[in-house]
């Protein structure tokens, strides 16, 4: 298969990635390398294998609603980027 | 293409153009703790994110479980909305980047959500409206974001509380059924009512457990096509959708009358100014990338697991009005009053069975009950009076010890400080003036006084009788039958 290169900069876009015209052409080509690997799969006869998203066969792994104790703010706030007192702090956010 | 279609007012619209209208509702679940974690979901109130835990803040390495009773609820949620529980389900991510979001995706539900193909059916002018569900699935919920500063558009920056991320959160999706906002308010008052009803949800759009967004069109009337729709949210009140849904019903029959198109976008209601504004922000990113989470095994449910759901359902507000009609020979009318809240209905339902009549009971409920409760903002069942003393109250009433204004004094004056209304009759003598002897001697002690209204009402004049009542009713302070002392009049004037 062949990647197109709006398909790699629609990626980047979504990824929130400022890719040089440079860069996409390098990821075009690993990315492209990276599928035509994976594609190998489309070969396996699976005509007779249902679809499923887990092999694992697990149903129902659930839990009782039961509290448990939180964090303590200071350690929920410890890797924030920015923080204003209690809050995380982000660039403005105008809706 | 009239002259005077930029200034065409809704009827004039309507007139040319079908509203095609769809809402999806979001409501978040009344359960304890979060989705896939075992934070506290009562997240109103708590300091800032002091609700959170690695699995809910996204920190890498956690493992997300599911909250069996989230689960329930939505099944509930859907069995009291004719849905389908297919056996299998299963969570997906939905992958977008928004602050509030701290993983960078939503576990939702995308191919095979919990239940499909259910309807809702209400009653909008004498009109039956039957509007199709599509699905009620489960997600959960993003953080909420505070923009600091005063003025938004000078605002630097943005601050993010997680103590909302992951309240389970139940997304239900209508079919564009409905064709007026009267409709889709009445869908909506239904929807919630249900929701409060069967224990999942509380019903508040104001702090958004309960909230709406709305996808609108217009087409000619007779197609049957769709045309361009544009999704409005940031409405929080029933008011608002049927207002948004107005504005943009104009909007978009105006454009089309000019033989513009309509851009396919999203609005927000701005209720300062009564308007929907096109939100440029939101249009970037419905690539949303769904794919199976593979953290979280699929579900699997039985039959016994929906019939046992199904058989812990409650009677339905509509379900409970006809029975009230049928049990109690209420109106239509009284009955959908009366369970427009649960607590209204249970509470007509213990008054009878204390022995008050049905119509005296929904009369006092919906009355004088009502605008007390309202006016005090304490409802009847927690109010100091209660369920008994209002029982105690009207059966005085009834039994013609004490007489309607006399009750309303008390009701008034007992609701909240409580007590006991036959005790404080007696304690103060306002046992009505029932002794037959008694009232005969004031009613021709008021004939003697009156002369001249006695002469007009023998004249003819039937209104004059009522001036001979009101002394009857001034001589006992308010404590006679006016229906008895009436009675006794005409007797003794017809003689
Ligand atoms: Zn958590």
């Amino acid at each position: 298969m062949t990647l197109a290169r709006d398909q790699v900069t629609h990626v980047a876009m979504l990824a929130r990635l400022g890719l040089s015209d440079e860069e996409v052409e390098r990821y075009r080509q690993q990315l492209d390398a990276i599928l035509s690997h994976v594609d190998r799969l489309q070969q396996v006869d699976t005509s007779q294998v249902g679809e499923t998203a887990q092999v694992g066969g697990l149903v129902n792994a659930w839990r009782e609603d039961v509290r448990s104790e939180c964090l303590p703010v200071e350690k929920a706030l410890a890797n924030a980027p920015k923080r204003r007192r209690d809050h995380f702090e982000v660039g403005a956010i105008q809706e | 293409m009239t002259s005077t279609s930029a200034v065409s007012t809704l009827d004039q619209v309507m007139e040319r153009w079908e509203p095609v209208i769809g809402l999806e509702v979001h409501g978040q679940l009344l359960t304890r703790s979060k989705m896939f974690c075992g934070c506290s979901a009562d997240y109103i109130g708590s300091p800032p994110n002091s609700n959170t835990c690695p699995v809910c803040l996204g920190l890498p390495g956690v493992l997300p479980v599911m909250n069996r009773v989230a689960v329930e609820y939505t099944v509930r949620s859907a069995l009291a909305l004719n849905c389908e529980i297919p056996e299998h389900s299963k969570f997906d991510r939905k992958n977008y980047f928004y602050p509030d979001l701290p993983k960078g995706y939503q576990i939702s539900q995308w191919d095979m959500p919990l239940s499909l193909n259910g309807h809702l059916t209400f009653t909008v002018d004498g009109e039956e409206v039957r509007c199709g569900i599509t699905r009620v699935h489960l997600e959960e919920d993003t953080g909420t974001l505070q923009h600091a500063g005063d003025i938004l558009q000078q605002a630097r920056s943005s601050v993010v509380d997680l103590n909302r991320a992951g309240v389970p959160l139940m997304e239900i999706v209508g079919e564009p059924d409905l064709r007026t906002p009267a409709q889709a308010r009445e869908y909506l008052v239904r929807l919630r009512q249900i929701l409060v009803y069967i224990g999942v949800n509380d019903g508040n759009l104001e702090q958004g457990s309960f909230r709406c967004d709305a996808n609108i069109s217009l087409r000619k009337h007779g197609d049957t096509g769709l045309g361009v729709k544009v999704e409005v949210k940031n409405m929080n009140s029933f008011r608002a959708v049927h207002r948004a849904l107005e504005f943009e019903i104009v909007r978009q029959g105006r454009l089309l009358d000019q033989g513009q198109t309509i851009a396919q976008e999203t609005r927000g209601w701005v209720e300062a100014k009564g308007a929907t504004i096109s939100q440029r922000s939101k249009e970037y990113a419905h690539d949303y990338r769904y794919f199976p989470e593979p953290d979280l095994p699929p579900l699997r449910l039985s039959a016994e697991f929906v019939d046992r759901v199904r058989a812990g359902l409650p009677e339905l507000p509509q379900q409970l009005a006809e029975r009230l009609q049928r049990e109690h020979g209420l109106s239509a009318y009284d009955a959908a009053n009366l369970t427009a809240e649960r607590e209204d209905a249970r509470a007509f339902e213990a008054l009878v069975a204390a022995g008050v009549p049905a119509k005296a009971a929904a009369n006092w409920l919906m009355g004088e009950v009502a605008r007390l409760a309202r006016e005090t903002h304490t409802p009847l069942q927690g109010s100091g009076l209660g369920l008994e003393g209002l029982a105690s109250l009207v059966k005085l009433v009834e039994a013609g010890s004490i007489n309607g204004s006399t009750a309303k004094e008390l009701l008034e004056e007992l609701y909240l400080a409580g007590g006991d209304p036959a005790a404080v009759v007696r304690e103060r003598g306002l046992g009505q003036v029932s002794d037959q002897a008694e009232l005969e001697r004031l009613v021709d002690a008021v004939i003697a006084e009156n002369p001249a209204a006695v002469a007009d009402f023998q004249g003819g004049k039937e209104q004059a009788l009522q001036r001979l009542v009101g002394g009857v009713m001034k001589a006992t302070s308010g404590r006679a039958d006016a229906r008895v002392v009436t009675g006794l009049l005409r007797e003794r004037l017809a003689r």
